[in-house]
């Protein structure tokens, strides 16, 4: 079994998976300097894929009233208000003298807006573990849930680094973002994208998008946006690249995504080596048990 | 199936066996993914839509499959939304297909404690029965010895949500039976719009269309939340951006329109005109106007009559103020010499001059008070001469020397007194405006309702047009005002208005006054300059339209047929009506006062003294069934079973159910085609209206009664199509176009007759029927045309999409530049040519100089690009058509924490509109004894998630679970002040009502310095009530019934209230905690009605 096909760069893990006439790999590219806040993705998903309500409970995290990803929210927008670091350029403007007293000199807000989805992950955890077949590897190069398969086993959920796929508890199924893995084969761009206002949401050839976002950090860079950064786009990362990937201004970890996401089963090959040398070991051990004293026989004096 | 095929199927086989040997991908693929096909891919059939929710207008498709909708979502072949739509836009599947919507009619007997299932038919009788009643019952021939022929005894309300032809139909039909109280959402959202677009530039829509947002070079969005009000129409701005335009956002809170500006400028509620007149006295003081488009194009030149006097020169008010009765008379605020005619205004305040009658002074009163601001909203101002100019601008009487004069105070340091703007900051502000105007670049301004919604709501409009005008920023690309409008018809239902004191294209109602007939009411109405100049031909045509061949020149077209107004009829009057017993019949038509309008209380008050209600909605809102369990009825001032009220709900059909015209914000016309019948009882407005309409007919045809008359004359003879009897849409658009003599349409307004011989029921509509077709539904792709994408859909007038582009050409007909050409004139070919249809005279030369005497569009000059204005100019400077001021002043809010440092001893509007009555008292203000019982400013506003008052967005569990509670924003210092905790409650308190809301701490909302010290802000989002799938209390509870005298729209984007942590008392107890409040402040019938009508 060959280390790469659970972690490290996999150029084509569509064809890798058995898939002979397999198209561009797609994906998303998800600019967040541009992302309004606006939640569109949410209900477009929603829609399409007639996903149930999801809570209606005020969470009190800024406009963010979906919490994150789950069995019944595929695409999820995070908001993040926070102090404007030094230098930036979307700034409000608040005069020294009508500050509140106590306030920090630099005091003043920006809102950080992203739209979180599945990665699909170029070495994906959960369709790895998944014991049912249920989980596989598109035409595409993304990763869906059969729905007719699933059993509920739920040994995907703990795999997954991002914390995306779960089980929906009314259903006993687990559910996640199919990359609307239906109108992808009809050529229709998936949901989200489509309604997406203000092209926050790309969709498209992974290759194509990976230049397209080096080319926007360059931009934002050139315009005095210096945290832009790119998050989930190296094809050598944990995952061996993100289909889906982000463009984000501060730290993954202040939108609530893992900095060094890692695939779960990256060891999984090594494990097996390990396990079998160590049951080679075992084995030899035992066979050594039984024949050492028997050569120590044979040669001992009689 | 062979064992090979069956074996096949077995994924282990295939894994063993194919090209996936590990069973990840190919091999695990059950037979259901194999056969997936998407539901857009499988429909029957792809119906071409517009979304139904906000103005932006996005293109819609919905796809059908067995004659069920499966699917709604965006076009992109739209060149307004390139195929996006918002969360709203994308739920529209759940709004028209879901569980929340009604299919079956329900019936409230008086004092009945429960709904019962009615008949359609019955209940259409029933209605009928009800109207023709109530209408012989309260019939009034004279009022105060002047002939009106109307009811008082029924209104309506509703129309923005509606097709164009549906409200061409409720118009009609209301006016026909001599109803006047008709009235719609633009009252109470954008009727200011008109009278502070219109007076300053002719017409009363926004000036732009949004996708020309990315040609600006610096945008200001400012009383608007763009983004999330607006989403999709926000990509504009957002291309803009990309473009290195700088965007600005000037609002009271940090919201998603703040996150992607450049520079946010945090301002006090209420202090607009201020921070917007110093920007004004930047650009006149450092002399960075554009002097040559000012000079040309505006009337900066024009001498002003030596009789007006400023409100620096009177302290705070101009001259003609009739202290005792709170009106202006505008004969001073005139040209020197001249009498010009409003382009949108006061249009009646010269009948009695022009028609030599000496009126009594009430006459004078009841006019004034009928937002006149708003007619001619498209359309121009009078000139009798050419009024004397000073080309030097020297002048002290000439409009520039004035206006300098009268904005010298709005410097700088007042900026930061009265907004609470820091120097830094405004200076920001002051040069990215100036640097980015000019010939080779443009700005453009965005509002909405934060500047409309004030008792001084017209002024702040006015104040954006007069410093567009002086930066040149108007009819070019890349400039303009876009006036952000929130209904997916609020445009069409201004220009074929639901509106009480208009009608269709903003034709002047007309008032009750003696001896009155069709020549004298032109004479005092039309301009002698300009497309006004012939109000004649569409008047006429109108009233052929309405009553067809039964109007004839010998009985003046008739004129007499239409009722009359006698002041001011619109809905917030019209609640007062009801609470006094005198208006007895309401159709709430998409619209839901009762969490939606100012005082809700009030609203749902006023309609428990109604004798009988209709209801269309999809779902059972407030309106319908306050009776029921509304708040009232908890508190104990309503008992279910004391109600009288006889109410009716009819289920509505939705856009994908009906064909018809919404005009978005971009005033295009954008046809929707039906997708499929609605299921039940449920029907279109334009069915509701036209087989009620039908039926009242039928009741009168036999009458003798000459009150029945006008409804017998009454043209109703509509195709109707299907199983369900739908009258055809596209006829009724093709009423509204018009027709000749010989039954031909008409492609053009200019084709109209004064003699009868040409039919059109709303004359800027005229062409969108042109040649026989429907150029409202034309959609070729914005992909194979330019961004102007004159061949999607149709704008009026005439199909121009960016008003007055002739001023995108210098004086002698070439581009200001070449980056900002638009319209120029072609001298080989004789005509105005360009990007977009000339907003012109298409063949009148550069440096045309008209005949004397010429009229109308022949005494436009070569170089007068407000074609529909009195002397061709914009203007700066209003002589006629507001209520209150020719030039836009700061005076604070109705109930203010401040007084007006400007002047102090006039700190409000000396002619804003009140109603001081039990249940609608205003608050101390400023250093007044009580003040400080309501310390804090409130601002309501809107979030993306929801949509209005609710009824189209707290029904749908996908959106309602994005935004599932009202909630207050407050900063961390007011939290800390008033000990309130994030993710709490807190109860905010006026002296109509309180409320409750969930706490959200935030430093989006930031503590301001005003007059030197720091005042609290409070947003509150307005889209709740008490039903629905996601509840709350209703802002507009606390919101008082104060109002701008040019258009009567409510003051809720700014007054005053404590706040303080808990939920609000339950029963008896609420009404007695608002009562001490009152007490506490020490309120009276008087409190906040100084110097006010």
């Amino acid at each position: 079994m060959r280390d790469d096909l659970f972690s490290g760069p996999e150029p084509d893990p569509a064809r890798d998976a058995g898939h002979q006439d397999a198209p561009e790999r797609v994906g998303f590219f998800t600019d967040t300097s541009v992302c309004i806040g606006c939640k569109a993705c949410e209900v477009a998903c929603k829609e399409w894929n007639a996903i149930p309500e999801d809570g209606m409970s005020l969470t009190g995290m800024s406009y963010d009233n979906t919490g994150g990803l789950g069995a019944s929210t595929w695409r999820h927008v995070a908001f993040v208000e926070q102090p404007v670091p030094a230098g930036r350029t979307e700034l409000p403007v608040v005069e020294p003298d009508t500050r509140a007293e106590g306030e920090a000199a630099d005091s003043g807000m920006r809102w950080l807006m992203s739209s979180d989805v599945c990665k699909h992950c170029t070495h994906a955890a959960c369709l790895d573990v998944c014991p049912t077949g249920s989980l596989f590897r598109t035409e595409f190069g993304t990763v869906v849930v059969q729905e007719d398969i699933c059993n509920g086993c739920g040994v995907c959920v703990p795999a997954c680094p991002y914390g995306v796929i779960e089980q929906r508890p009314t259903d006993g199924r687990a559910f996640k973002c199919t990359l609307c893995y239906d109108r992808l084969g009809a050529g229709q761009e998936p949901a989200c994208a489509k309604a997406c206002p203000t092209e926050s949401i790309q969709f498209g050839p992974l290759d194509e998008l990976r230049e397209r976002a080096a080319l926007r950090v360059d931009q934002l860079h050139e315009a005095g946006v210096t945290e832009a950064r790119l998050y989930g786009h190296a094809p050598d990362n944990g995952v061996g690249g993100d289909g889906a990937f982000f463009l984000l201004l501060d730290e993954p970890e202040v939108y609530g995504l893992p900095p060094d996401p890692v695939v779960t089963t990256r060891d999984l090959g090594a494990m097996w080596r390990h396990a079998g040398l160590a049951a080679l070991s075992l084995a030899a051990g035992a066979a050594l048990s039984f024949a050492l004293p028997a050569l120590t026989r044979t040669k001992g004096p009689r | 199936m062979g064992v090979h095929n069956l074996l096949g199927r077995w994924p282990a086989y295939r894994q063993l066996t194919g090209t996936d040997p590990l069973g990840r991908g190919r091999a695990a693929m059950s037979s259901a993914t194999e056969e997936l096909r998407p539901r857009t891919a499988t429909a029957d059939r792809v119906v071409k839509s517009v979304c139904p929710y906000c103005a932006v207008g996005c293109g819609q498709q919905v796809y059908v499959k067995d004659d069920r909708v499966v699917q709604i979502e965006g076009d992109p072949d739209s060149p307004v939304s390139r195929g996006r739509l918002c969360p709203k836009g994308s739920a529209t599947l759940q709004l028209t297909t879901g569980s929340a919507r009604r299919h079956q009619v329900l019936y409230r007997r008086p004092y009945g404690t429960d709904w019962e299932p009615l008949d359609l038919e019955t209940a259409m009788d029933m209605v009928a029965d009800r109207v023709v009643e109530t209408r012989r019952r309260t019939w009034e021939w004279e009022h105060d010895g002047l002939r009106t022929a109307r009811t008082m005894g029924i209104a309506s309300l509703g129309g923005a949500t509606l097709d164009n032809e549906e409200n061409y139909l409720i118009k009609k039909l209301f006016t026909g039976l001599g109803i006047v109280q008709v009235e719609n959402q633009a009252r109470v959202c954008h009727s200011s719009t008109v009278a502070g677009l219109g007076t300053s530039f002719g017409r009363g829509g926004a000036t732009t269309f949004m996708q020309d947002l990315q040609h600006a070079d610096c945008i200001v969005i400012q009383g608007s939340n763009f983004a999330e009000a607006h989403p999709v129409g926000f990509q504009w701005v957002m291309e803009a951006k990309a473009r290195g335009a700088r965007i600005i956002h000037v609002d009271p809170r940090f919201t998603r329109t703040s996150a992607l500006s450049d520079l946010f400028v945090p301002i006090r509620a209420g202090s607009d005109i201020a921070f917007l007149g110093g920007i004004i006295n930047h650009v006149l003081t450092e002399e960075k106007d554009f002097r040559e488009y000012v000079l040309n194009y505006t009337n900066a030149a024009t001498l002003v009559g030596d009789e007006f006097q400023d409100t620096e020169d009177l302290d705070g008010i101009f001259s003609g103020l009739d202290e005792e009765r709170h009106h202006y008379d505008t004969e001073t605020w005139q040209y020197r010499g001249t009498e010009v005619q409003a382009p949108s205004g006061d249009v009646d305040e010269l009948y009695a001059r022009r028609n030599g009658d000496t009126e009594s002074a009430e006459d004078h009163e009841r006019i004034h008070e009928a937002a006149e601001s708003e007619t001619h909203g498209s359309g121009g101002a009078q000139t009798e001469a050419l009024p004397p100019r000073d080309e030097t601008l020297r002048d002290p009487r000439c409009v520039y020397q004035i206006l300098k004069r009268h904005y010298a105070r709005y410097t700088p340091e007042m900026v930061e007194k009265i907004c609470g703007i820091g120097r830094e900051a405004f200076q920001e502000v002051c040069d990215a405006l100036t640097s980015n105007s000019g010939p080779d670049r443009t700005s453009a301004f965005a509002y909405a309702v934060g500047w409309t919604q004030h008792s001084t709501g017209s002024q702040c409009i006015r104040a954006a047009s007069v410093l567009q005008l002086l930066l040149g920023n108007i009819g070019r690309p890349g400039g303009g005002i876009q006036a952000l409008r929130g209904h997916a018809s609020i445009q069409g239902s201004s220009d074929i208005p639901t509106l009480f004191n208009l009608l269709p294209g903003y034709l002047p109602m007309p008032h009750a006054h003696a001896h009155e007939n069709l020549d004298a009411f032109i004479r005092a109405t039309r301009t002698d300059k300009g497309f006004w100049g012939n109000m004649r031909a569409y008047f006429v045509s109108l009233l052929k339209s309405y009553y067809g061949d039964a109007a004839t020149a010998g009985n003046d077209f008739c004129f007499d047929h239409l009722p009359r107004l006698t002041g001011s009829h619109g809905t917030y009057e019209t609640v007062m009506a009801q609470l006094d017993g005198a208006c007895k019949g309401y159709f709430l038509m998409g619209e839901n006062p009762a969490v939606g309008s100012a005082n809700a209380r009030l609203q749902r008050l006023g309609m428990s003294r109604l004798e009988w209600l209709v209801v269309r909605d999809f779902s059972l809102i407030e309106s319908a069934t306050w009776w029921q369990d509304g708040p009232e009825t908890e508190t104990g001032e309503m008992k279910t079973e004391d109600v009288g009220t006889e109410v009716f709900f009819f289920p509505a059909a939705a856009h994908t159910e009906k064909s018809g015209s919404f005009t978005n914000t971009n005033r295009w016309l954008q046809w929707h085609h039906a997708a499929v019948e609605p299921e039940g009882d449920a029907r279109s407005d334009l069915w509701f209206m036209y087989h009620l309409g039908r039926r009242i007919k039928e009741r009168l045809a036999a009458s003798t009664d000459p009150m029945d008359r006008a409804v017998q004359d009454l043209t109703w003879d509509y195709p109707v199509d299907g199983p369900l009897e739908e009258p055809v849409a596209a006829s009724v658009l093709a009423e509204i176009n018009g027709h000749g003599p010989d039954g031909a349409p008409l492609s053009a307004y200019t084709e109209l007759k004064d003699d009868g011989s040409t039919r059109c029921g709303c004359w800027i509509y005229c062409g969108v029927y042109a040649d026989g077709v429907n150029q409202a539904a034309r959609r070729k792709p914005h992909t194979e045309q330019d961004w102007v994408a004159s061949e999607w859909a149709w704008a009026w007038p005439a199909n121009r999409r960016i008003l007055y582009n002739r001023a995108s050409a210098a004086p002698d007909g070439t581009p200001w530049s070449d980056r900002k050409a638009y319209v120029w004139w072609d001298d080989a070919e004789k005509r105005w040519t360009g990007h977009d249809v000339p907003d012109f005279v298409p063949d009148r030369p550069p440096g045309h100089v008209p005949e004397p005497g010429a009229t109308g569009p022949d005494a436009l000059r070569g170089n007068d690009p407000f074609i529909m204005q009195a002397d061709g100019k914009g203007w700066l400077y209003a002589p006629a058509g507001l209520e209150d001021g020719p030039m836009p002043t700061h005076y604070e809010p109705q109930d203010s924490p401040f007084t007006n440092a400007l002047y102090p001893s006039r700190s409000r509007s000396p002619v804003r509109q009140l109603h001081p009555r039990k249940g609608n008292r205003y608050h101390p203000s400023g250093d007044e004894p009580g003040a400080g019982v309501y310390p804090y400013i409130v601002t309501t506003h809107r979030l993306t998630e929801h949509f209005t008052a609710g009824g189209m967005s707290r029904w749908s569990p996908y959106l309602s679970e994005l935004q599932p509670e009202f909630f207050c924003e407050i900063s961390p210092q007011l939290a800390a002040e008033r000990g309130l905790e994030h993710g709490g409650w807190a109860t905010i308190v006026t002296a109509r009502n309180a409320v409750e809301a969930r706490v959200m701490v935030t430093g989006r909302i930031t503590p301001l310095t005003v007059h030197g010290r720091t005042v609290h802000q409070i947003g509150l989002p307005f889209h709740w009530g008490p039903n629905g799938i996601s509840t709350g209390d209703a802002a507009n509870e606390l919101v008082a019934i104060a109002l701008d005298p040019n258009a009567l729209i409510q003051e809720d984007k700014a007054l005053t209230a404590d706040i303080r942590p808990g939920r609000r008392p339950r029963g008896p107890a609420l009404p007695e905690l608002v009562a001490e409040y009152r007490r506490r402040a020490g309120i009276t019938e008087t409190t906040g009605t100084q110097e006010a009508t």
